[in-house]
């Protein structure tokens, strides 16, 4: 099968396709649609906390719903949505015209797809998992969790984790190996930085995850002793299998938002970054002390106090790269000709909101106030002021800075504004209060409160914030509808930004780049000594990168073909999944087509006919 | 596409070490826990009671002399030596086999002897981390013999040699970890 049309259309050609923008479109509208559910989990958490003693939801169903939210948020929406990112803006910030391996690249979605769709299959069947999206032994052990629940947590996290683990090892080969010429490491854009980065820690951070998830489903399944202190083991060690995953987790979420802003503060600015190699190592280093700070999140549990300390040292280390990124952001913007549009407004959003988020993490690392905080709302306060403070404000801003190269058309000021400062003022208003809600010793995971703790009026607030939060959605749709029935071209290059996805055209062609360009400096398309209204038409900065791509390639261009097996591969691993609920035909069958996907993968002729 | 690279490595190749680094976390963890949960066993029988350290010692001979034959099966490929090539890379498989045999063995001499995989903590983390490598070998077995396969139909020859060095990452990878098994569970026991 030869992709001898430049522009397939309809169902079949998205089933194959191997095309990383494509693929990109996919995970963030599937990623998106999982952020819209996994919030409206959480509007019906913060509906039943509105008021003392309410009775909306029963504890059953609460348990239920914050593991959901919690579970969804991180594997199913903040994941999806970074590597949509990834997708999209690697291979055209790097000149490359598709990632290292375009079929590996399909078949991570479609199994991070299905273990979604396999996770909310437990909807219909009444048996949400329950157990915190932690999942904490002995909690989750057959005995205290019977039902199927905790099974659709454990096995869709094992096949959408074998997707990450592929797109992590696909990344980190695309960025290492499919440079332009001349794209040496220290003239990376920070986002492909930050994102060979985060490859890293996918690779490292999942496979501790999996095992742990491999010895729940056999303690479940099997009978085996992993967690069972009766048989001498200690339940601890998931704790561990698990935070030594989840603390670097927190970073693949948060690193790429990062250096999504580190490349539009500068756009905006109408500078270069301010310290480039310092934002570059201060990354490496915040991966790095990632990997040595997992107690943190286990302090209550009573490992002693030379291992709480310790813990508690490394993780005020962390603050220290990440706050030499803040201060770097800041001295970009200072003395900038700054241009507030939606995206810059959200990067410095991001850098106002998650310094906050920043700081009260600073305050439970150390271990006697973390005593008091932890399992609070102030715990809560942090992370949502660091995650949507942080990864989901860095993926709006992305997501504002991108839309015109990735649709060829402008998204609307006005209302990109008003969803920015809606969204703001949610953030703030839902979560601010918890901080004082938590400290007053408001317990997390808990379907009620009493009256008369002085919590009242707290989660009052918090509970108006939260539909401000969803009443910010509208102007985002209202944003898109517009566009898509009367947009304004994009152009090239419509934020006069520097890197080597704005010399191609808006939308990109399937090939990316007509001629793959030759870079001889950091910011290709902007001499640091030349002002970009100070040129003349036409007058080239003086690089080896043209400022626009040809309409048309030079010479023809071969791309990989189009295929069906990453889907058949995908569907035998999921019905492998489904056979592991209990059914032994259903797991041999999916082998069965597993196989038969892996062979008929590694037979097919990887590229095609030339595309012109 | 498959122009050079910015490292000049391959990218199906760095991919396999990239793979392999992985992949040392997850062993890592299996051993981990492994050695974390070392004679804290509460009900017999006990690793001395079972471990037959002459056995595998043998088996364990037999996997690193399939290394041997995977170093002799890519140096015939890369000559273009197809009959070497098969010869060496039918050896390697059939060693990969051997070893699977002697775990095979071992695992139901275990569970007769009353070690089920349920019985108790060591049955529990003995048979998911040698299982796992166990696992990992017969992976290995089907690569390998598909590519014997692909020698005998005339598919793959000298400029496939890369292909074959691949695999070769992967086969000595997996019996390293075996190395580290061996003495830990074994030779420590």
């Amino acid at each position: 099968m030869a992709m001898t049309d430049a522009h397939p259309t309809g169902i079949r050609s998205w089933l194959t396709t191997v095309d990383h923008k494509r693929i990109a479109i996919m995970y963030f509208v599937v990623g998106f649609a999982f952020l819209l559910v996994a919030g409206f989990e959480g509007q019906l958490i913060r509906l039943q906390l509105a008021a003392p003693g309410r009775d909306f939801l029963d504890p059953d169903l609460y348990n239920q719903l914050f593991t959901m939210h919690g579970t969804t948020m991180v594997f199913f929406a903040g994941m999806p949505l970074v590597v949509a990112f990834f997708n999209f803006v690697v291979p055209l910030q790097i000149g490359a015209r598709d990632v290292a391996f375009p079929r590996l690249n399909a078949f991570s979605f479609w199994v991070f797809l299905f273990g979604g769709l396999f996770l909310y299959a437990s909807i219909p069947l009444r048996a949400m998992p329950d157990g915190g999206w932690f999942a904490y032994m002995p909690l989750t052990n057959p005995e205290y969790s019977p039902g199927p629940g905790i099974d659709f947590y454990v096995l869709s996290l094992l096949i959408s984790g074998v997707g990450s683990i592929a797109g992590g090892l696909n990344f980190l080969v695309t960025i290492l190996n499919m440079r332009a010429p001349g794209m040496t490491f220290m003239r990376m854009p920070l986002f492909t930085w930050m994102a060979l980065i985060v490859s890293a820690l996918i690779l490292l951070a999942f496979p501790p995850f999996t095992v742990g998830l491999i010895f729940m489903l056999f303690d479940r399944s099997f009978g085996t002793h992993f967690f069972d202190a009766a048989a001498g083991a200690d339940p601890v060690l998931w704790q561990h299998l698990f935070w030594v995953f989840g603390h670097p987790e927190v970073y693949i979420l948060i690193l790429p938002a990062f250096g999504i802003v580190s490349d539009v503060i500068p756009t905006y600015s109408r500078k270069i970054l301010f310290g480039y190699p310092v934002v570059v190592f201060s990354g490496v280093l915040i991966a790095f002390l990632g990997f040595g700070v997992w107690v943190h999140h286990m302090f209550s549990v009573g490992l002693g106090p030379v291992v709480n300390a310790v813990f508690g040292g490394a993780t005020m280390l962390i603050a220290i790269p990440t706050g030499i990124k803040i201060f770097n952001w800041i001295a970009t913007m200072w003395g900038g000709r700054l241009r507030f549009r939606t995206a810059m407004l959200y990067a410095v959003g991001l850098v106002a909101t998650f310094t906050i988020g920043g700081l009260s993490g600073v305050m439970h690392s150390s271990p006697p106030a973390d005593l008091q905080q932890t399992d609070t709302y102030f715990v809560v306060a942090h992370f949502h002021y660091v995650l949507i403070g942080g990864t989901v404000f860095g993926l709006f801003c992305g997501f504002y800075y991108w839309f015109p190269k990735a649709t060829g058309r402008m998204l609307h000021e006005g209302l990109g504004k008003a969803h920015f400062w809606l969204t703001f003022i949610a953030l703030n208003v839902t979560f601010f209060p918890m901080h004082f809600s938590g400290l007053l010793g408001m317990p997390r995971r808990t379907y009620t409160y009493a009256e008369g703790l002085g919590l009242d009026i707290f989660n009052l607030i918090s509970t108006i914030g939260a539909f401000v939060f969803t009443l910010s959605f509208v102007p985002l749709v209202w944003n898109l509808w517009r566009t898509w029935r009367r947009g304004e071209a994009a152009g090239h290059n419509p934020w006069d930004a520097s890197t080597l996805e704005w010399t191609t055209a808006s939308p990109p062609p399937h090939y990316n780049f007509a001629e793959i360009p030759t870079v001889d400096r950091r910011d290709p398309l902007l001499h640091p000594y030349i002002e970009p209204e100070s040129r003349g038409e036409g007058d080239e900065p003086g690089g080896a990168v043209p400022r626009r791509q040809p309409d048309e390639p030079p010479e023809p261009v071969v791309m990989p073909n189009p295929s069906y097996w990453p889907l058949v591969l995908a569907a035998g691993m999921l019905l492998m999944t489904i056979g592991a609920l209990g059914s032994l035909g259903l797991t041999l069958f999916g082998l069965f087509v597993t196989a038969v996907g892996l062979f008929a993968w590694a037979f097919e002729p990887p590229f095609g006919e030339e595309a012109h | 596409m498959e122009g050079p690279t910015s490292t000049g490595i391959p990218n199906r190749k760095l991919a396999m070490w990239t793979f392999i680094g992985s992949e040392c976390m997850l062993f890592g963890t299996l051993i981990a826990t492994y050695m974390i949960y070392r004679g804290r066993n509460l009900v017999p029988p006990y690793p001395h009671d079972l471990l037959n350290i002459p056995f595998i010692t043998v088996t364990t001979f037999v996997l690193l002399m399939s290394s041997l034959m995977m170093v002799l099966a890519l140096a015939a490929v890369q000559r273009n030596d197809l009959r070497a090539t098969k010869l060496w890379l039918g050896l390697t498989a059939l060693f990969g086999l051997i070893f699977l045999g002697g775990q095979y063995y071992e695992f139901s001499h275990f569970v007769h002897e009353g070690l089920p995989l349920s019985r108790n903590l060591f049955s529990s983390t003995f048979f998911v981390l040698t299982g796992t490598h166990g696992a990992h070998v017969a992976g290995g077995v089907i690569w390998l013999g598909t590519l014997l396969v692909r020698t005998v139909n005339g598919k793959l020859d000298a400029r496939h040699a890369e292909t074959v060095e691949i695999a070769g990452l992967y086969w000595h990878f997996v019996d390293v970890v075996w190395i580290i098994l061996f003495t830990l569970i074994y030779l420590l026991v």
